[in-house]
């Protein structure tokens, strides 16, 4: 790690994020024990393959291009099965191309606030994934964070460069083990969609309870390229406090951002996208979903119009479904050229009456006709995810439902 | 097979209905005419027991049952049905979603949806950016599916072209029993005879009487029914003629 780095991540590691609960990152332990590597993700132990597919993340690796664990802090396991593919953790990565050092702490700063610098000082350990020019990925490549240890600091460092022409899909499942309560993960991930190039990243959070989430994400998307993101929380976690940011560079560049989020009682969810448009026609779009059954949801959205000709629209629906719990939409619109298109739309509330009575006149209890009302909520197939993910996703709800109606 | 007896219904505090009776009996297909505002929607939402439609007195008989406090999903189970004038839009639940969560019979959903011209529409959120027409066949496919004994029509025609009205009235005749759809090899006679279902339509044109044959009409003006007990046809006549105004006369 560069020395100057090295000096600014020093200087920044009391800088607290903007309106967020404060949190000891010392309370956490960082490093860790470390994991042996496995050369094959079936040596996992059955129970940890289980709590992993909760997150998306398949063992079998049917329908998969590849695979990417970290467990704890330890990169567990790196494979690809497809041609101009590749996946390595980030230390590694850095090791082999010279270039990349380049594109590393290039995106995020890293004296941003206390956990940017105190992810840069803990290292690289994330993972390194890259489609080639013109390389196509047939399925999904697959990235799991996964903590196993009670208490442990998680910090993970992760680069995803998208060649030219280039098309590529990433779930990243971030999960515990399912005896582990508390914890804390930082993610730093750099984000490049070159020309022309697709990358579609999925991300599913499904931490424990007591566990503090810091992710940072910065991307940046070329000339012709698109970059889709999906969030899907929709399990009890501490505190998640994250707000990825897109710029769109490139002329006709696209992002889209859709998420999902359910609170729970003592969860608080400060999360929210932001993107730049600084090309010519250049278009974004963010759709977030929020739904509380007793937790603080604050769902924040901002579109930039920087360049004339760009396009934006920012969509938030906020579903309250206990007495308490709160949620806080703030949608932003801001244009700095004449010649942009910004809009947006926010609504939040109870379900409304005249939904309910719609499908009970149709023979459906109460309880069913809301239960239907906040599945079409929560549904996720504007995503676009692969069959048997949508299928996991669509069981996760299904489970919420059950365990909380 | 509906009874409504000295109906008083409020809606926010404010009374709407002010003393409506009225006796449907099976296999009669009703219609309720009147001016805007004069209370058809709150008596229908009162059958069908909505929460803003509060009864205040008077009671509710359906198959014998007095059911003027039971919640709608029960009242749908023991057989009313309603369709929506402007029903709510569903985001996220596909119309063959709703449609297989409501369907007790294992009815051939795609065989109903096809003459309704929804077919395509089966994967689509329920009502989202559906036009006029598609809302109201969507309306009729649901109650298709439900299959009740006795049917609420809330302006079936309304915001609908005539080539869709004509395709909405063959749905009410599927719904009501008419037209063949009951007993398809049978006369006239047996077919009037054996028919069960009973109906109740609102209509302001009158345009879904050129495709069903209604037998009885009613006024609802200012909350109390007039010129009740007529022939439809008659009585539209009348109104076209004299206006609503005139009903006030058969109210001394």
């Amino acid at each position: 790690m560069r020395e100057e780095l090295r000096q600014k991540a020093l200087k920044a590691l009391n800088k607290y994020a903007l309106g967020e609960e404060e949190i000891d990152i010392a309370s956490f332990e960082a490093g860790g024990k470390e994991h042996p590597y496995l050369e094959s993700i079936q040596e996992l132990p059955e129970e940890e393959k289980k709590d992993m597919l909760v997150a998306g993340v398949d063992a079998t690796e049917k329908e998969r291009a590849g695979t990417f664990i970290l467990e704890d802090n330890s990169v567990i396991h790196a494979s690809v099965f497809q041609e101009g593919l590749e996946v390595m953790g980030t230390a590694e990565a850095l090791d082999k191309y010279d270039w990349l050092h380049e594109l590393c702490w290039n995106l995020v700063e890293v004296d941003r606030d206390k956990y940017t610098a105190k992810a840069a000082l803990e290292g690289d350990r994330g993972y390194f994934i890259r489609a080639l020019p013109g390389a196509k990925a047939v399925y999904p490549l697959q990235a799991c964070m996964f903590i196993g240890r009670e208490g442990l600091l998680q910090s993970a460092h992760n680069i995803i460069i998208a060649e030219e022409g280039s098309d590529l899909n990433i779930i990243t499942g971030c999960t515990t083990a399912r005896h582990v309560g508390s914890g804390m993960h930082i993610g730093i991930t750099e984000i490049y969609v070159k020309k022309n190039a697709k990358l579609t990243f999925t991300m599913i959070h499904n931490w424990g309870e007591e566990v503090v989430v810091r992710p940072r994400t910065v991307s940046v998307v070329e000339e012709g390229g698109t970059y889709l993101s999906n969030y899907i929380s929709m399990t009890p976690v501490r505190t998640v406090q994250m707000y990825p940011t897109t710029y769109l560079k490139g002329k006709n560049s696209v992002a889209r951002y859709h998420s999902i989020i359910v609170g729970y009682p003592n969860s608080d969810i400060d999360v929210g996208s932001q993107v730049v448009l600084q090309g010519e026609g250049s278009r974004a779009e963010i759709i977030a979903r929020s739904l509380t059954k007793g937790g603080r949801i604050v769902n924040r959205g901002r579109l930039v119009g920087e360049k004339e000709g760009a396009k934006g629209h920012l969509e938030c629906r906020g579903l309250m479904l206990a007495p308490e719990g709160v949620i806080y939409a703030v949608p932003e619109l801001e244009a700095r050229v004449d010649g942009v298109e910004l809009s947006h739309e926010a609504a939040v509330g109870k379900i409304a009456q005249e939904e309910i009575e719609y499908l009970m006149a149709r023979g459906l209890t109460e309880d069913e006709a809301t239960a239907m009302i906040v599945r079409g909520f929560l549904n996720v197939k504007i995503m676009g995810l692969p069959e048997e993910l949508d299928a996991e996703v669509q069981k996760a709800i299904a489970m919420s439902d059950e365990s909380d109606f | 097979m509906l009874r409504v007896e000295d109906l008083y219904v409020a809606v926010g505090g404010k009374t709407i209905l002010r003393g409506v009776n009225l006796h449907i009996k099976p296999g009669e297909t009703h219609v309720l005419f009147g001016p805007n505002g004069s209370g058809k929607s709150t008596l229908l939402g009162a059958i069908m027991g909505f929460d803003r439609y509060q009864v205040t007195s008077g009671k509710i008989f359906f198959k014998g049952k007095d059911i003027t406090s039971l919640p709608v999903n029960e009242r749908a189970k023991l057989g009313i049905g309603i369709s929506f004038q402007r029903p709510p839009v569903l985001r996220g639940v596909s119309l063959g979603d709703l449609l297989q969560a409501t369907d007790e019979k294992e009815n051939s959903i795609n065989e109903l949806a096809k003459p309704l011209n929804l077919v395509s529409f089966l994967e689509r959120d329920v009502n989202y950016g559906f036009s006029g027409g598609e809302v109201k066949r969507s309306e009729m496919l649901q109650l298709l599916v439900q299959n009740p004994d006795l049917v609420l029509l809330d302006e079936p025609e309304s915001g609908v072209d005539l080539e869709n009205i004509a395709i909405i009235g063959d749905a009410v005749n599927r719904l009501l029993q008419k037209d063949g759809y009951h007993k398809p090899v049978c006369s006239r006679r047996e077919a009037k005879e054996s028919r069960r279902k009973a109906g109740l339509i609102i209509t302001h044109t009158g345009y879904i009487l050129d495709y069903v044959a209604a037998d009885i009409g009613h006024v609802l003006y200012d909350g109390k029914l007039s010129c009740t007990g007529m022939n439809p046809r008659e009585l539209l006549g009348c109104i076209s003629k004299l206006g609503y105004a005139d009903c006030t006369r058969c109210l001394a």
